[in-house]
């Protein structure tokens, strides 16, 4: 199970989240969606370590976890950015067995060996001596999921996972995800497709819009 | 043909000179050049500004100046250079100062998102600038960093006016014992060459990081 308790996110004055409660029982989907600017990325970041909230607290299986310490490699979220953000000089096996080598202390083999197995999984057999720009945006896509999901991590997050996509691709990534649950990953969708949202999602989370002053 | 054998040898030892300097200035200037970057968008601001004073002075004072400077003006303050070490570090001072804001720049053209994504992935900072960060800066800087490579095998002609015996003062030495204007249509030959080869071995580099986009 992972909990968000109270959890308050800042611009300056404007405060974006709002003593923000959520809980996502282990191999769920939560799906948030809410219109542009409500707060959705943001609190994906917070979620992710990439962002600190002013207050609140995160527990995964009632432990608290500090998202932005770096040091703790048992509570990994892992993240498939909107724009995937691949590493661009590097391979598509190195992109996935780089942060497992360097960072869980996998040796070459095992790392490689889970990143074929991944890949192939995720329809990518044959592409892991390719470079980012030498695959479409749904490969690029799944590359990233792949790259995430080679840390073990406990809760996967993804920003508008559709949004780049056209139908045939969307329903792809949506099989992926259901996918994965079958395998009792939890996951956080932020996403502006409803419809999607309401084919994957085990729970609808929405976030409220800022009004026009930028207050809540 | 007998006199250019005859000027090879000193020509070859001024050459030999000049090279000396080019490549420990590239060899000490890049590296620290990188460092010096990563100091100038520091958050820390003392150390900015001390490093934005540095390469405002560097790049905005006369190479030339510089070299005089540490060699004829600091032993008045009782900093005395051997000539070599004299030229070394006033070329390692100046290239450096370049070199930092070449990558500078070259940092800055990274997205964001590059540094998320490696940090969501917990790799520390160093590995994400050693495996991530710093090849793709390499690769946008490269051409930049020609041209300063290719200035670099001409200014080391410039370590003459500190009497550093190199390719330039071999040249004008014959020329003006011997009478003739060979030995500096040779230096020019020799500068070419050098200049020719720096290029054809950033060309080499630029094929290596044209692997991925
Ligand atoms: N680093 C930042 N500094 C200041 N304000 C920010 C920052 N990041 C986001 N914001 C503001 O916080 C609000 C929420 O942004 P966020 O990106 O979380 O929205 P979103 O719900 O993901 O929107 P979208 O659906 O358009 O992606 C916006 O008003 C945005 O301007
Ligand atoms: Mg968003």
């Amino acid at each position: 199970m992972l909990e968000l308790k109270n959890i308050t996110k800042k611009f300056g004055d404007r405060t974006i989240l709002d003593h923000l409660n959520l809980e996502i029982p282990t191999g769920e989907i939560l799906a948030i969606v809410g219109p542009s600017g409500a707060g959705k990325t943001t609190l994906l970041r917070c979620l992710s370590g990439l962002e600190t909230p002013e207050s609140g607290s995160f527990l995964l299986n009632d432990q608290p976890f500090d998202p932005t310490d770096p040091a703790n490699a048992d509570q990994i979220i892992g993240v498939v950015f909107q724009n995937y953000q691949l590493f661009p000089n590097l391979t598509v096996l190195q992109n996935i067995t780089l942060a497992p080598k360097l960072v869980l202390k996998q040796d070459a083999q095992t790392a490689t060996a889970t990143a074929l197995e991944l890949l192939d999984e995720l329809d990518l057999a044959g592409k892991e001596q390719l470079y980012p720009y030498q695959l479409s945006g749904g490969q690029q896509q799944r590359v990233a999921i792949v790259r995430a999901l080679a840390m073990k991590p406990q809760v996967l997050c993804y920003d508008e996972p559709t949004s780049a996509l056209d139908p045939a691709l969307r329903e792809k990534v949506g099989e992926i995800i259901l996918n994965l649950k079958k395998k009792h990953m939890t996951q956080v969708i932020v996403t502006h497709d409803l419809t999607f949202a309401k084919q994957t999602a085990d729970q609808i989370f929405t976030v409220n819009a800022l009004d026009a002053q930028g207050g809540k | 043909m007998t006199y250019i054998e005859q000027i090879a040898p000193s020509l070859l030892t001024g050459a030999l000179m000049s090279l000396k300097i080019f490549f420990w200035t590239l060899i000490v200037s890049i590296p620290l050049g990188v460092l010096v970057s990563l100091g100038l968008l520091s958050k820390f601001s003392p150390l900015r500004l001390l490093l934005k004073f540095y390469v405002w002075i560097m790049r905005g004072t006369p190479l030339l100046l510089q070299l005089i400077f540490v060699f004829y003006g600091l032993p008045i303050i009782g900093i005395i250079f051997q000539r070599y070490d004299a030229a070394l570090c006033a070329f390692i001072l100046n290239y450096t100062a370049y070199f930092a804001e070449i990558f500078r720049g070259g940092f800055q053209t990274i997205p964001a998102g590059q540094f998320e994504s490696a940090k969501v992935l917990r790799l520390t900072k160093t590995q994400t600038l050693l495996h991530i960060i710093i090849p793709q800066v390499v690769k946008i800087v490269i051409p930049s960093i020609g041209n300063e490579v290719v200035n670099l095998v001409k200014d080391t002609s410039l370590v003459y006016v500190i009497g550093l015996g190199d390719l330039l003062r071999a040249g004008n030495v014959a020329t003006a014992r011997d009478v003739t204007l060979i030995p500096l249509v040779l230096v020019g030959v020799i500068y070419l060459l050098m200049t020719g080869l720096a290029s054809y071995a950033l060309k080499k580099v630029e094929q290596h990081y044209s692997k991925w986009r």
